[in-house]
């Protein structure tokens, strides 16, 4: 299963490398969204700072809408899906392979988003351990879940509507957490943090295995 | 909850293991006298829980007479929780069996969850209006609640999508078990996170309720059931209805297809419908 | 023991029974042509031998697996080849090829000869399948499967795009395949050339092998029931496909059992 997962999630990376909309679109995506922030909360300082934590995931989730469109996009093309049926791939793996390109597509966007509210908002970084770790888990969370969802609504023509409201509310839960870790690490008390960290990768990990479980199923419906 | 006892003319749960030749003769009304007795009960106790609910049941000390959309509120929000559970079990049992009505029930249950949430949703901003000056508050309970109505109208467009029968029978059933486990963990997370927040001016929407003030909730919780059972009830036998007038349709598809084909053969191939 | 053996098989398009109720019985290197015309079914009946397709009523096994009760097992087993060519656009010829390959877990030495074979190892290899001409892509998804050497070949109207030295490979690679063990089941409207290539035809209508006859209709003359006839002169009249001994009213029966 994960040597059918690196494999899947190497086609994944290696498209979105050679299409580049990734590093072109979403990217930019991200960054206007926290400039469009700037625009509709008074940038005088004082609410930008302390909304940072909020608007880098918000920022985040709003990008993922696009990402986890496009690997889902993948797979609709033409006969895609009758050769990943055909092929033998456990389902499992191709699950976990896309949740990995789109996590590491995410991750990437992290860090830019990073470097954008440091410059952008004057964020002042504390607590690292903290909020890599949350980053880690969170990306996790949102790519696993947004895999699942993804394939739930694949195919369909109302794809790009649907996926957002079924995906976000689910996501709520990573929304709060990562937020609340994030303000504890930026100038809070970063033990506080922690067990929304854990609350994270909990949900990864129950996404994770339900998404390996559901995908051969959703795999087979037209 | 109260037992709807299947009903021998009427197409009840029952009937999803009898034959094509019970499909054949379609009900006129889904209503049987099981469900009429179930329905008189209901509205019994509807107009019981309102005599107690509006007159019989004194205000409340701190809240005075705003209480009373408590009776309402409380139930409903159970009813809504009532509803996903049924419709993540249905959707469980579907999956694993793949008997049909298990889907018709998961959707039936959805429709009333989000009747119920938004009952509960309208009663609580209405309670909240006098009471903190505001009609929405983002406490855990509204702020969950709210969420979970965002879970159901998500899951009903799934369902209402017109869908291959082969991509239905994944998605739809998925999607319906994950709704429980996301109201679980988002109602937990925003607990979890609200609660960081105190505020000792913010009374709760649940306040502490004895006596005459909690047989009038009974009624309430009472009525709601019973509401609940009725609207169930007639959704499902509704659905499995729709179901069966699908089946009936593949017979006669196949037999119109192969006699086609067969007075095809001296026909003009222009005739032919295009399939692919 | 037939490759392929359906019986009164139905499968489903939705709510719509693009199967009607089909026979057909295929043996190991047999090269056996599907015709009708647009909607029979054809592209249908390839894929439910594929396992794509479930077959609700009737008996389909396929390479010794019961496709009622299992479709998935075949599917590594058997090649398609159908309008759609399940190429990444974004990824070059090489690319894809190695993809799929890979994910049937064959070697890159199967990759190199397969692209070999159609004649895609050269300078094409590196360019990505957005650019390529339709026929070109054809050869792709052909070399995809190739590099699979599954059992079975199921090929949609295999020809269409193909110049006709493409054609020409396209029908000596068949004829090998068949002659070294697999079977091939190809649909085409180009009956000239894939008549003389095929072993024998089936004609498929509205769904079924053995169509409904209207009563006042003469019945079909009982043939003999799975005959391979080889057309040994290139311009004979195509032969008639296989029909089951019986009556023409039993599949409709048949159908109505619940199975």
């Amino acid at each position: 299963m994960w040597r059918d997962a690196a494999l899947v999630a190497g086609r994944d990376l290696r498209i979105e490398g050679r299409s580049r909309v990734a590093i072109s679109q979403v990217g930019p995506f991200a960054l206007l969204v926290l400039v469009l922030f700037a625009f509709a909360l008074d940038p005088e300082r004082g609410v930008l700072e302390r909304a940072t934590a909020g608007l880098f995931w918000v920022a985040v989730l709003l990008s993922a809408m696009l990402t986890l469109g496009r690997s889902a996009a993948l797979d609709e093309a033409d006969g895609v899906r009758d050769g990943l049926r055909l092929s033998g791939l456990d389902p499992g793996g191709i699950f976990l392979g896309k949740a990995l390109a789109v996590a590491a597509q995410l991750l990437a966007l992290e860090v830019v988003l990073a470097a954008g509210v440091i410059i952008l908002y004057d964020a002042e970084p504390t607590g690292i351990a903290l909020l890599v770790a949350t980053c880690l888990s969170a990306t996790a969370a949102v790519a696993a879940t947004g895999t699942l969802y993804g394939a739930l609504v694949s195919g369909l023509r109302v794809r790009e509507t649907l996926l957002p409201l079924l995906v976000l509310p689910a996501l709520a839960p990573v929304l709060i957490g990562a937020t609340r870790a994030f303000e504890s690490a930026l100038g809070g008390v970063p033990a506080e943090g922690w067990p929304w960290c854990g609350l994270l990768a909990g949900f990864a990990v129950f996404y994770s295995l339900a998404g390996a479980l559901a995908y051969g199923a959703l795999l087979e419906g037209s | 909850m109260t037992a709807i006892a299947p009903d021998p003319t009427g197409p009840g749960r029952s009937a999803a293991a009898s034959g094509p030749g019970a499909a054949g003769a379609g009900p006129a009304t889904t209503g049987s006298p099981g469900s009429r007795a179930l329905g008189i009960a209901a509205l019994a106790a509807v107009a019981l829980a309102t005599l107690y609910g509006l007159a019989l049941s004194p205000a409340d000390v701190e809240m005075g007479d705003l209480v009373r959309l408590m009776y309402v509120h409380v139930p409903s929000a159970t009813a809504c929780y009532l509803g996903c559970f049924i419709t993540t079990a249905a959707s469980g049992l579907w999956l694993w069996k793949r008997t049909p009505g298990w889907d018709v029930l998961a959707g039936a249950g959805a429709e009333l969850g989000l009747l119920f949430v938004v009952i509960t949703l309208v009663t609580g901003s209405l309670w909240g209006r006098p009471t903190w000056g505001t009609y929405w508050t983002w406490d855990a309970r509204l702020t969950s609640t709210a969420l979970l109505a965002v879970l159901l109208v998500g899951y009903l467009a799934l369902r209402r999508l017109d869908l291959d029968p082969d991509a239905r029978s994944a998605r739809v059933p998925i999607l319906g078990l994950l709704l429980m486990p996301n109201v679980f963990i988002v109602s937990r997370s925003v607990e979890w996170w609200r609660s960081l927040h105190q505020r000792a001016t913010i009374t709760t929407l649940h306040p502490q309720i004895e006596g005459d003030l909690m047989v009038a909730l009974m009624t309430g919780f009472l009525a709601v059931t019973l509401v609940f059972a009725w609207l169930l009830l007639h959704r499902f036998r509704v659905g499995w209805l729709e179901y069966q007038a699908q089946r009936l349709d593949l017979d006669q598809a196949l037999d119109a297809r192969r006699s086609e084909a067969g007075a095809g053969a001296s026909r003009p191939t222009g005739d032919e419908e295009v399939a692919k | 023991m037939p490759v392929v053996h359906l019986s009164a098989a139905v499968a489903l398009l939705g709510r719509f029974p693009a199967l009607a109720g089909v026979d057909l019985d295929v043996a190991r290197g047999e090269i056996v042509l599907l015709r009708g015309p647009n909607g029979a079914g054809k592209t249908t009946l390839l894929r439910a031998c594929a396992g794509l397709v479930p077959i609700v009523r009737g008996e389909a096994i396929v390479l010794g697996q019961d496709l009622r009760r299992n479709p998935r097992a075949v599917r590594r087993r058997v090649g398609l080849l159908g309008h759609a060519t399940g190429l990444h656009d974004d990824l070059t010829v090489g690319e894809n090829v190695r993809f799929w390959a890979r994910a049937a877990k064959a070697d890159d030495a199967d990759v190199q000869a397969a692209l070999g074979v159609v004649g895609l190892d050269g300078r094409l290899r590196e360019v990505e399948v957005a650019r390529l001409s339709a026929g070109q892509r054809r050869r792709t998804a052909l070399a995809c499967l190739l590099a699979r050497r599954p059992e079975l070949w199921l090929l949609d109207e295999p020809h269409a795009g193909l110049d006709a030295d493409a054609r020409d490979t396209l029908d000596s690679l068949i004829a090998q395949a068949a002659a070294q063990g697999a079977t091939v089941i190809l649909s085409s409207h180009e009956l000239d050339r894939a008549e003389s290539l095929a072993d024998r035809a089936v004609d498929l209508v509205n769904g079924t092998t053995s169509p409904v006859a209207p009563p006042a209709a003469a019945p079909a003359e009982p043939a003999t029931p799975v005959a391979p006839v080889a057309s040994e002169r290139p311009d004979a009249p195509p032969e008639p496909g296989d029909t089951p001994a019986g009556a023409p009213e039993a599949p409709a029966e048949e159908a109505h059992h619940v199975a």
